[in-house]
């Protein structure tokens, strides 16, 4: 019996077509509250919490697109929906501010906001953490457009990305913030706020087979193996930010679909003195946690990916696993020089990133093998920046996307990595504009001279994000920028 | 002051109240139409077979393999029409054409027992097509002179002669995109069949009785057979004002078929690729100026790209450009409307329906001409407000100009906005990569349907024998909050607390030959029927009262409740006790209110009269910060003062006045619908389709600091107690935030540097604006910026 716990009640799976999404699932229950509103996790109208592992407590209620998840993948977990937080006639406290301050319109989007705001509201370190963003996000606000400003954080340590992933068309949003940092803390008898000191259900090896499609969950790294090699074709599955696109926007309907976001092999995290190494398989979200801003450059990244919603759901080894040009953790981690840990039942191997992607979509990644590990070398350069070009700062697939990792001894270049986005079949490293640093005084004479040669690197394309002239040109702007941003730091005259 | 808008002391019209389902909304409570199918049994799914062309004529349609899909029930074509193939009131909008006129096009629909049995039908579905040459961009349409639907000619004054002796003479053109509603619900049905074959359409519609006659004439029955219920949309803002109807008329079609209840729910890319947006427009023009700044003609040519049919295309044209002047005296006016044929989507309405982009000709014209004229764009602004006693090009009155000027010195005062320049000045000078500038535009807007036909509304009242109150009204819910001020009417007409009175949904069967809920006129026109029913009830209450309490009816009031006399130490009755009291006396209790709109003329072929009720007035000053390396930009400031009237409502209102500004801002500057105008073989095809293509404003584009005042003594003499309709004229607010923008580009070239600026002003747009400046400033003779 395949079963998820919704508001406290279990309800079953069997039956189920594989690919039902969890907000199909719940809509056909009856649960309505939940809503579709683009089917591709960006608009956050079907946002609903699980109960996942922590960080700082055993488990923390995480908001996710329900659109983009296999129902089947939460065989054994918990789910609470906005009908779960309360009910009009005994509202939770985000729902009651949410209603008093005209935070809801035509009120389509406002159970996917009420949860994406609970998740927050419910998040261990809310209040400790507000100081040290602020001060942050205070730093980052001469980077313009990057990352988190001082006005994205409430009183109450309310973080507004934590929003990020949620559309609104109505109220053009104040009041929804204002709700938001009106929030105080879980009352003392909160059951989802004690819910949390104790661990989420752990995973289940589920294996359901409907009408010739079949969802597995295996519970080691082995028998996923065994099963890459055994069956060509089937699809992995980690946070189905991706692959529940292609599920509901482009009909796909691979006949196996197997889950490995829960593999403990694939979820190892270890910061060590030559290497930091990060499972394929830890989310975002779960990165930029255990990190803690130690990679300035992937802690810049992670505001500018996608949304909260997605990072809680999306995994690092989704995002090289895809291949695609504009994924955006590629250029920031072709900047770091990391590499990649393939496993197969071949065994391991470690490719380097510069050398994994070999065309548009296409790697080195053969098909009976995964990406278990990133391995990102130590020491970091000590200059580094993460620049995406994007219509909008919040949710954006960039346009173009440049990360620098550089290193300055004695006003002279010492080392240069820079790592491209959206300008190519592939992310790719500028190798020209590297060596036209490399060896040169840190000078602007040099670095115009080298923004130049940047702006010629990949060959970007004409498309509804951009056109190839402004990709360019936002190639050389980059390095001016990168420059201008660490003329300070570095005590360097123009 | 008018019987209509005078408002009692203490009344529960102009409390700030949440919406009314607000406590639903939060929940998840709150229904929408495809929350019903889960209610309801035995229901079938409808998919659309789209059209890969722009343009092509169906050669042959084979829909035998889709029966051989397991689960597909039922595939609707032309055939099975048993009234007229026509979704639209212009009669040429085929439901199922025999020509696909726009790429994703319904050529016909699959009934399945599941979604996914539709789809896979669908994808069986074989069209045979021959493709045929297409019109994809407003251009291309021009060229080829091919319009569509009546051209507009406007006159007043004499254009040449005054251009002829103009001190400054200048002359431009100006293509601005259109705007994809987006609301958060896509469009949905769901159709059943009642007892005596009675149709019974659940759907989410701005026009409830438009879509009830619309299934009607497809389906050759009279109107009476069918009833259309709106619980509440998912948001609308035009987009639903005529795009649900053939949605509507075919899930109603299949349920006639097949006895079986029918939902249609579109996906986000259906919806994105099937149904009308805001019109793109083509602008050319000529302006005049004397040496005082002053507008003195204006000779436009303003071209609608309408899409593959006219739905609402000609009265959008009507109202851009009765708005061309916005609150500009302007003492010579030309302008030449038509609507473009091409093969997309057939555009409609959205909110401000044309006199957004009418008012934005002229704001770019101020915008561009500003800097080569030698004067501050502010400054410019204000001296061409119109005055009392000056009237617009159609010969309509400017009653309350002075509102102009009184929001503009309020915003003025109150954002500090001469200190604030002068800081920008100060911060541009030390920061060569980032450049702030701050802009303010005003509003001025026209209330009333353009056709004077529409403007009628009613209501019906039901007093229940315990004192309770059931309202019903034509008007839909689309989150503007249009039920709430109707309690809130309510409660105040009939003087009894809000808790009393409770609405039902929208239905044809209870409120007939109803407009759309559009043109802002919801609370207008509905408020004044429900107060005209309210009225009537008690009226006859006063008369019971009056013999209850010894005194005469006149001398009877109602308030909070409690029914009294007029002298100080009068006794009282409860509302429940002279309701109970008037039941037994064979008194009604219910009542139908009806409400035109006075005093309204409008001839549409010499477009002139005075079309409007009134105009609606606000002002807005938005500051930015223009990053010059990359053109991206952050939206530091806003501050507006709005014309409401006297708030029915002040908390529906500030959210209207936000959320429509965002929505404006996000027309203006973000959101970007490209089609695909190459020959290859997704010519015709919208590229962004999807949330993930097509942005929406998010929260990184509400403004960092964002205050929003209402204009205070604003009473509207002839509106329901005393306000004024609030739903579109925000939304035009946001020019300042577009010209903005201009200005800050401009900072990075010399002084009175003219910048031309793309409209969407995306990050690129912005960035090519700045880098063109900047180039000026570059050159040797000027010096550095």
């Amino acid at each position: 019996m395949t079963t998820i716990k919704v508001n406290g009640k279990d309800a079953g799976l069997d039956g189920v077509p594989v690919h039902t999404t969890v907000l199909d699932w719940l809509r056909d229950r009856g649960l309505t509250g939940a809503k579709e509103g683009c089917a591709e996790g960006e608009c956050g109208a079907c946002s609903v919490l699980v109960a996942r592992p922590g960080i700082d407590t055993p488990t923390q209620w995480t908001a996710i697109n329900a659109c983009l998840l296999p129902a089947a993948s939460l065989d054994g977990q918990e789910i609470i929906t906005s009908e779960g937080l309360g009910k009009s006639t005994a509202l939770h406290p985000v729902q009651q501010e949410m209603a008093v301050r005209g935070g809801s319109q035509c009120g389509f989007c406002t159970p996917g906001f009420v949860c994406s705001m609970a998740a927050e509201y419910y998040r261990p370190d809310r209040t400790a953490t507000t100081a040290e963003a602020d001060r942050t996000a205070d730093a980052d606000r001469t980077a313009a457009a990057d990352g988190a400003c001082a006005h994205e954080h409430g009183p109450n340590g309310f973080d507004l990305h934590a929003l990020s992933g949620n559309l609104c068309r109505c109220t053009g949003y104040r009041p929804i913030r204002d709700a938001a940092y009106a929030l105080g803390e879980p009352a003392a008898d909160d059951t989802l706020a004690a819910r949390r000191s104790s661990p989420p259900p752990p995973p289940v090896a589920t294996q359901l087979s409907v009408n010739g499609s079949e969802f597995l969950r295996p519970s080691t790294l082995t028998e996923v193996l065994d099963l890459l090699a055994n069956r060509p074709g089937a699809q992995l599955v980690a946070g189905s930010t991706d692959a529940g696109v292609e599920v509901n926007i482009r009909g796909q309907r691979p006949p196996l679909v197997i889950a490995i976001d829960r593999l403990p092999e694939l979820r190892e995290f270890d910061f060590g003195v030559n290497e930091v190494r990060i499972g394929a398989a830890l989310t975002l979200s779960e990165i930029e946690r255990l990190l803690g801003g130690r990679v300035p450059l992937l802690a810049q990244l992670f505001p500018q990916f996608a949304s909260r919603l997605i990072r809680n759901g999306a995994t690092i080894g989704g995002n090289l696993g895809t291949g695609s040009p504009i994924g955006d953790t590629p250029p920031a981690l072709l900047a770091l020089d990391a590499s990649l840990v393939l496993a197969s039942t071949r065994g391991e191997r470690v490719v380097a990133l510069a050398d994994y992607f070999t065309g548009y979509r296409q790697t080195l990644k053969a098909p009976d093998e995964l990406i278990r590990s990133i391995v990102v070398p130590l020491p970091l350069a000590p200059m580094t920046a993460f620049h995406k070009i994007a219509k909008r700062r919040f949710d954006d697939i960039s346009s173009v996307a440049v990360a620098y990792a550089v290193e300055v001894v004695d006003g002279v270049v010492e080392q240069a990595r820079i790592g491209l986005g959206g300008v190519a079949a592939t992310p790719l490293r500028a190798r020209a504009t590297e060596d036209a640093l490399v060896g040169r005084p840190w000078t602007e004479r040099t670095v115009q001279e080298a923004s130049e040669v940047l702006a010629g690197e990949g060959t970007p394309m004409d498309d509804h994000r951009a056109s190839s002239a402004y990709r360019s040109a936002m190639l050389g702007q980059s390095l001016l920028r990168f420059f201008a941003q660490h003329l300070a730091a570095e005590g360097v005259s123009a | 002051m008018s019987s209509l808008s005078l408002r009692p002391e203490n009344s529960v019209v102009g409390l700030p109240l949440p919406h009314e389902s607000a406590a639903l909304h939060v929940t998840g409570e709150a229904l929408y139409t495809d929350d019903l199918v889960i209610r309801t049994h035995d229901v079938l799914h409808a998919w659309p077979v789209q059209s890969p062309h722009a343009h092509a004529r169906i050669l042959d349609l084979r829909v035998k393999p889709a029966y051989d899909v397991p689960g597909v029930v039922r595939v609707l074509t032309s055939e099975d029409v048993p009234g007229v193939n026509d979704a639209g009131v212009k009669h040429d909008e085929p439901l199922f054409p025999s020509e696909a006129m726009f790429h994703g096009h319904a050529i016909c629909w699959v009934l399945g027992e599941t979604l996914e049995a539709a789809r896979l039908g669908a994808l069986a579905v074989e069209v045979e097509y021959e493709e045929l040459p297409s019109l994809v961009t407003v251009r291309e349409a021009i060229a080829a002179g091919n319009f569509q639907g009546i051209g507009r000619h406007l006159e007043s004054g004499d254009v040449e002669a005054a251009l002829a002796s103009a001190p400054h003479v200048f002359e431009g053109e100006f293509e601005f995109a259109g705007q994809e509603h987006f609301y958060l619900e896509t469009n949905s049905a769901l159709a059943l069949i009642d007892e005596g074959g009675q149709i019974f359409v659940q759907s989410s519609t701005q026009h409830p009785s438009e879509t009830q006659e619309i299934i009607a004439h497809v389906l050759g029955v009279a109107n009476h057979a069918v009833t259309v219920q709106c619980l509440r949309m998912g948001g609308g803002f035009g987009g639903k004002e005529m795009q649900p109807h053939g949605f509507a008329a075919i899930a109603a079609l299949g349920a006639t078929l097949t006895g079986r209840p029918v939902r249609l729910r579109l996906n986000r890319t259906q919806d994105v690729t099937m149904t009308g947006k805001r019109h793109g427009f083509h602008s050319s023009w000529r302006v005049g100026f004397d040496d005082d700044g002053h507008l003195v003609a204006l000779d436009a040519t303003l071209t609608a790209d309408g899409g593959w049919s006219l739905d609402l295309s000609e009265p959008v044209l009507a109202r851009a450009m009765c708005h061309i002047d916005n609150g500009y005296s302007i003492p010579n006016v030309r302008v030449d409307g038509r609507i473009a044929k091409t093969n997309k989507t057939s555009q409609t309405a959205f909110r401000g329906f044309g006199g957004p982009q009418g008012m934005l000709v002229i704001e770019d014209i101020l915008g561009r001409c500003a800097p080569k004229l030698g004067y501050d764009a502010m400054e410019l602004r204000r001296r061409n407000f119109y005055q009392p006693l000056d009237s617009t090009p159609y010969g309509m009155p400017v009653r309350h100009a002075e509102r102009l000027e009184a929001c503009w010195s309020e915003v003025l005062e109150t954002a500090d906005v001469e200190r604030r320049k002068v800081e920008i000045e100060e911060f541009n000078a030390s920061h060569p990569h980032l450049k702030r500038a701050i802009a303010m535009t005003p509003v001025k807007f026209g209330i009333s349907f353009n056709l004077t036909a529409f403007n009628q509304a009613g209501a019906l009242v039901h007093v229940y024998k315990d004192g309770s109150v059931l309202i019903n009204h034509g008007g839909t819910e689309m989150g503007q909050g249009l039920h709430t001020k109707m309690l809130q009417v309510a409660a105040t007409s009939l003087g009894i607390p809000l808790s009393r009175v409770r609405l039902a949904p929208t239905r044809t069967d209870k409120v007939p030959n109803t407009s759309a809920t559009a043109a802002s006129s919801g609370a207008d026109l509905n408020g004044a029927a429900i107060k005209n029913a309210c009225e009537q009830i008690r009226t006859r209450l006063e008369q019971v009262a009056g013999g209850k309490l010894g005194i005469g009816a006149h001398d009877v009031r109602f308030a909070d409740g409690v029914v009294r006399g007029l002298t100080f130490d009068s006794p009282t009755l409860s509302w429940e006790e002279v309701v109970h009291a008037a039941y037994f006396q064979r008194v009604q209790l219910w009542a139908a209110g009806f409400y035109r709109t006075e005093g309204l003329h409008w001839d549409a072929n010499a477009m002139r009269g005075e079309p409007f009720k009134y105009f609606a007035y606000g002002v807005a000053a938005s500051e930015v910060e223009v990053d010059g390396f990359t053109g991206s930009y952050t939206l530091r400031q806003v501050d507006i003062v709005h014309d409401v009237g006297d708030s029915l409502s002040p908390l529906i209102d500030i959210g209207q006045i936000e959320g429509g500004f965002v929505q404006g801002a996000g027309w203006l500057t973000l959101e970007d619908l490209r089609w695909d105008e190459s020959t290859g073989p997704n010519r015709g095809r919208l590229a962004t389709q999807a949330a993930s293509t097509y942005k929406l404003p998010s929260f990184s584009e509400m403004p960092e600091v964002f205050n929003v005042r209402l204009l205070e003594k604003a009473h509207e003499d002839g509106a329901v107690y005393g306000s004024k309709a609030v739903g579109e004229p925000p939304l035009m607010l946001a020019f300042s935030v577009r010209e903005a923008l201009r200005q800050a580009a401009a900072a990075f070239g010399p002084a009175g540097t003219s910048v031309d600026l793309g409209c969407p002003a995306t990050p690129e747009a912005v960035y090519w604006a700045l880098d063109k400046a900047r180039a000026c400033s570059a050159s040797p003779s000027t010096g550095g910026a």
